[in-house]
């Protein structure tokens, strides 16, 4: 194993497991009724809710080989298809794989 | 010790029909052909998704190997991607203490918080006796995180048989899931307002400043919900 890539993977995990532990260490003493808790639920889905908006619009990866126009395709017709199927997460979520192979073929 | 009931009750919640394990699975599959790409070996990868586990910092920190970024580039970068595992993490655990509990099966435990491990819990943690809700968790983070691993494992050997579309295709599952996921859990005025404003603000920040775009968008996303839905129970 290279030491470059060893310690990246060391240095990553580092940086993810801390803001992990610090939760975990500062939650101790807050009640699942406070508002204190309400605020950080609250804060939580909100920083997941611009994570995946940000992953979309502006991905990482080789999802940012795929055309913004394709993304968007992609995600309303999910989204169409998760209210059609009375709130189903597998129909769209498999969907959205084979949407997205076959449009960035053409777009 | 961990109770095995409420254990392997966690642990069997992967195989719910509507479980995340699908999207996971899929999304380090991805995870496993990219590292392959980027020159890691089978151990290097396996031992990357065990010790990190996070989707976005594992693609942060794959990019930034290849434009050849510094330690602390690298640890800062995928920092400010992961921090948001931190209210992630303070909105769980108190649903899950209970005084009869070792303080080590919380520490230990945390290192399964991620987003498709979190919404499992926080939309089966009632259904589960507080005493038992730590030992329920560990389950489902041992489900998912094997899951991931496992991902990986296929991955890195199938990279060779994957072309560029179907990488693409398997890139965008977990984000379509996890949004789905997430209008699903817009049952409150706080939680819905909270998933608006954040994919609303999270690419507005991204204008000013993509490293701190998911923070100040949840940040400030998150607080105006939290006002917004006190005034309404006021």
């Amino acid at each position: 194993m290279s030491t470059s890539v060893f310690l990246a993977i060391l240095v990553t995990s580092l940086a993810t497991f801390s803001s992990r532990f610090l939760g975990a260490i500062s939650s101790q003493g807050i009640k699942e009724t406070s508002k204190l808790f309400k605020w950080f639920n609250c804060l939580a889905y909100s920083t997941l809710a611009a994570l995946i908006a940000r992953t979309i619009i502006f991905p990482v990866g080789v999802l940012s080989d795929a055309s913004y126009l394709s993304r968007v395709t992609v995600v309303l017709f999910c989204l169409l298809i998760f209210f059609i199927s009375k709130r189903n997460f597998v129909y769209p979520t498999v969907i959205s794989a084979i949407m997205m192979a076959v449009l960035s073929n053409y777009f | 010790m961990i109770n095995k009931e409420f254990f392997f009750k966690g642990f069997k919640s992967i195989l719910a029909p509507d479980s995340p394990a699908l999207a996971l699975g899929c999304c380090f599959i991805a995870i496993g052909a990219l590292l392959k790409n980027l020159g890691f070996n089978i151990q290097e990868s396996i031992f990357s998704t065990m010790l990190t586990y996070a989707l976005p910092g594992s693609l942060v920190m794959a990019e930034s190997l290849l434009v050849g970024a510094s330690l602390l580039n690298i640890f800062l970068a995928v920092w400010f991607v992961n921090a948001r595992l931190y209210p992630m993490a303070v909105s769980l655990f108190p649903l899950m203490m209970h005084k009869s509990q070792p303080k080590w099966k919380y520490y230990f435990s945390c290192h399964f918080i991620a987003v498709s491990a979190w919404l499992i819990m926080k939309s089966n943690y009632k259904s589960i006796d507080k005493k038992h809700r730590i030992d329920f968790w560990i389950g489902i983070g041992c489900a998912t995180w094997t899951t991931a691993v496992i991902g990986t494992f296929i991955g890195f050997y199938a990279s060779d048989y994957l072309d560029k579309n179907m990488m693409m295709g398997l890139a965008i599952l977990n984000p379509i899931y996890f949004l789905c996921m997430m209008v699903g859990a817009m049952k409150t005025i706080q939680i819905t307002t909270a998933v608006i404003l954040g994919l609303i603000l999270g690419p507005i920040f991204y204008f000013l400043s993509p490293e701190w775009s998911i923070l100040l968008g949840g940040l400030v996303g998150g607080t105006i919900a939290y006002f917004i839905g006190e005034l309404n129970v006021n």
